[in-house]
């Protein structure tokens, strides 16, 4: 992996959870009739937190859920979406599984091979992109796709991939495609309720943190490409026109915003 | 705008318009908020459950006789009624979808999560599971925010939680994100995983979650489309459900139709009442093959399943009918291959697929996939030797032998015995195009040809 210096300066300033994602933790570990089961959870959080698994990070799980460093990094290590070692800023996972493939996602994935430079597994050498060959996302009816930071893009080509990482260099989509690591930007609000005694409180939660704003997320026309195949599909069975859905490049031009919110 | 009350069904009797009991919300405006899920009748259903007594709710799913919808096909009702009896039980959902080309489950959860909350408190109730586990696959990003966010005003709302619209039922529910591995859709995988181990399938016996599941306790595990199903039924009653579809095959099923399609989709139909030919042509639905090519074949059923050819067309998309044609139903995923598809390189993805998410446990799985890998992948490069194919088949054999369907196990799951599914079927349906790649040395389509997309065109 390239990483300039900077990158790799993360895995000395990171540290353990700031304040407010140990009070997250323990919120999640209560969820839990048994500790163990919030380690995938408390995983993604110092991911969230620090873009990979940083050994600090691994610590600090592990002390909380009574297991050992080398448990956790031995489960952890089963897992796809978990990072060992710092990656690039954004995260591209290009699928190249069967529906994918006879849409032309190899094509796709040699030419964002030669515009970034790297191969899946690498990372640009801005430290700007971590290529991967990725396993079906489950966005067959728009392939080929990617995902960003594990935000999807549909029915992608050369050129609206181009254009997709010209925005991301930008920093134009950086509201709607969080860091590397975030996975949920939906904080639960309710604690445990059920079997506490009358009188008795319930978990306590964290703050909810900023509020986030699903119906203009950007990442929602990418989901509506999700939706409107099978909006589609009923809706030209009921008389309803449902063409000039496949058509629409939700990814081509990811700028242009909400239209498709409209449908 | 595409407003759902324009888009009822025309009627009962064509299987192409049935009620949209899954969908039906699918094009609403933000159809995954609370104010469109009430205005469409959300929570009804668990209130109407709520009114009767546990049992009755089990028995009107088992009255409509559901299937589950995640592979298997499995009787819910049935499934519930082999739990062990003893405290706790807990319910996990299974929404870990990750067979290639399936991505219904996808699709529910970022478009109706509220259904899928409501349906899993259904059948909390029927159950009376102790927690709700949500396991969610952990890419799905959008969908554990929009499902979290659902979660959290099904709370506000009294509908989760303690004393459920004070009815004195009692059940918490916890959105658990995967972390990416195909492995944890096996249900003992997805156990283990959620008591936060590697994702292990487990030994069997005990085969059932229903008699050891979830730390040790009985365990319901349903798919998300499964789940997703009983707010209509408790709404408009098992007969309704049970009246559509036919034989074992009862109520709606959603069709992930992909590959080289015209269009591609999700797609709600009456179960065992359309045929793959309709599926695939039918202009309301996947609108034929691409530049009006010839059909080479397809998959009914995710890359598990054994392939069809054209003969097969006319086969109903019925769980008992695809399995007597010697391949399953699966998830619901079709994918359809054009004429100028090259199977040798399609079929060496396929195997490339399961060798990567082998979970290593068991050596036909690990070490099987990964031969038969290399080896696809020497034929498709020009490198193959005549001999390779009946290499292949005696691998296919190590892995399942008698290259059996259903398949004979030699494996703690299912994922190794898939992996003859594609390549015994690419050799038994297309060998003279592996001797092609293997006599001239190279892959006879010419790759701009052979998976340019109509996006390119």
């Amino acid at each position: 992996m390239v990483l300039d210096a900077g990158s790799r300066q993360r895995s000395i300033d990171v540290a353990r959870l700031t304040d407010d994602n140990l009070v997250r933790a323990r919120a999640l570990i209560e969820l839990y009739p048994q500790k163990r089961s919030a380690l995938i959870p408390l995983l993604h959080l110092v991911q969230e937190q620090d873009g990979y698994l940083s050994p600090e990070g691994i610590e600090q799980v592990a002390e909380l859920v009574d297991l050992t460093p080398a448990e956790v990094r031995g489960t952890a290590s089963f897992y796809d979406m978990f990072h060992l070692e710092p990656i690039g800023k954004y995260l591209v996972a290009v699928c190249t599984n069967i529906a994918c493939l006879l849409a032309g996602s190899y094509e796709l994935l040699e030419h964002m091979e030669q515009s970034l430079g790297t191969h899946p597994g690498g990372t640009t050498a801005d430290g700007m992109f971590t290529l991967e060959d990725a396993e079906c996302l489950a966005l067959c009816g728009n392939a080929p796709c990617v995902t960003v930071n594990w935000r999807y893009f549909g029915d992608v080509t050369p050129d609206s991939w181009d254009a997709l990482a010209e925005d991301l260099r930008a920093g134009k989509l950086d509201g709607e495609v969080p860091s590397h690591g975030t996975l949920c930007r939906v904080r639960r609000t309710a604690g445990i309720r059920a079997g506490l005694d009358e009188g008795a409180t319930e978990t306590t939660l964290p703050p909810a943190g900023p509020a986030v704003e699903l119906a203009t997320s950007r990442t929602t026309p990418a989901v509506l490409s999700t939706l409107q195949p099978g909006a589609k599909a009923t809706a030209a069975g009921n008389g309803v026109a449902g063409d000039g859905i496949t058509g629409s490049n939700l990814t081509g031009n990811p700028t242009t915003g909400n239209g498709s919110d409209a449908q | 705008m595409t407003n759902a009350t324009t888009a009822g069904p025309t009627g009962p009797g064509d299987p192409k318009s049935p009620p949209r009991i899954v969908t039906g919300r699918f094009g609403l405006d933000r159809s995954w908020s609370l104010d469109a899920y009430l205005s469409t009748g959300g929570y009804e259903g668990l209130r109407k459950a709520l009114s009767m007594a546990p049992a009755q709710v089990h028995q009107a799913t088992s009255d409509s006789s559901i299937l589950g919808r995640g592979g298997a096909g499995f009787d819910a009702g049935r499934k519930w009624g082999m739990l062990r009896k003893a405290e706790p039980v807990y319910l996990v959902v299974n929404g870990d979808e990750s067979e290639p080309a399936t991505f219904k489950d996808h699709a529910l959860i970022e478009g109706d999560p509220h259904q899928l909350i409501e349906g899993a408190l259904i059948c909390a109730y029927a159950i009376g599971a102790a927690r709700v586990f949500l396991f969610v696959r952990g890419e799905m990003a959008l969908g554990l925010e929009r499902l979290q966010a659902a979660l959290n005003e099904a709370y506000e709302y009294g509908a989760v939680g303690a004393n459920i619209f004070g009815s004195g039922f009692s059940v918490d529910v916890v959105v658990h994100p995967g972390a990416g591995a195909y492995i944890c859709g096996e249900e003992t995988a997805l156990l283990e995983s959620l008591e936060g181990k590697r994702g292990y399938p487990r030994i069997k016996p005990p085969y059932y979650p229903a008699a050891i599941g979830l730390y040790g306790a009985p365990t319901v595990v349903n798919n998300v489309e499964t789940l997703s199903n009983l707010p209509w039924v408790m709404r408009n009653g098992s007969e309704a459900f049970f009246s559509l579809g036919d034989g074992r095959s009862r109520g709606t099923k959603i069709l992930a139709l992909s590959g080289h399609v015209r269009r591609p989709g999700n797609y709600e139909l009456e179960f065992a009442k359309v045929s793959f030919r309709e599926l695939i042509y039918d202009p309301a639905l996947g609108a034929g093959i691409r530049e009006d090519r010839g059909l080479k074949a397809f998959i009914p059923g995710g890359v598990s399943a054994p392939w069809f050819g054209p003969d097969h067309l006319d086969l109903p998309l019925a769980n008992e009918k695809i399995a007597e044609a010697g391949s399953m139903a699966g998830s619901g995923a079709v994918t359809v291959f054009d004429e100028a598809t090259c199977v040798v390189r399609a079929v060496w993805r396929i195997t490339r697929f399961f060798h990567r998410e082998s979970c290593g446990q068991c050596t036909p799985c690990r070490e099987g996939g990964g031969w038969a890998e290399k080896i696809m992948r020497r034929i498709e490069d020009g490198q193959g030797r005549e001999s390779d194919l009946d290499l292949l088949m005696d691998i296919c054999d190590n892995i399942v032998p008698g290259v059996s369907w259903p398949p004979a196990q030699t494996t703690i799951c299912v994922l190794g015995p898939s992996i003859p599914s594609s390549v015994a079927s690419g050799i038994r349906m297309f060998r003279d195009e592996f001797l092609a790649h293997i006599r001239d040395g190279r892959c006879p389509f010419p790759p701009d040809r052979l998976q340019r997309s109509p996006a390119y065109a």
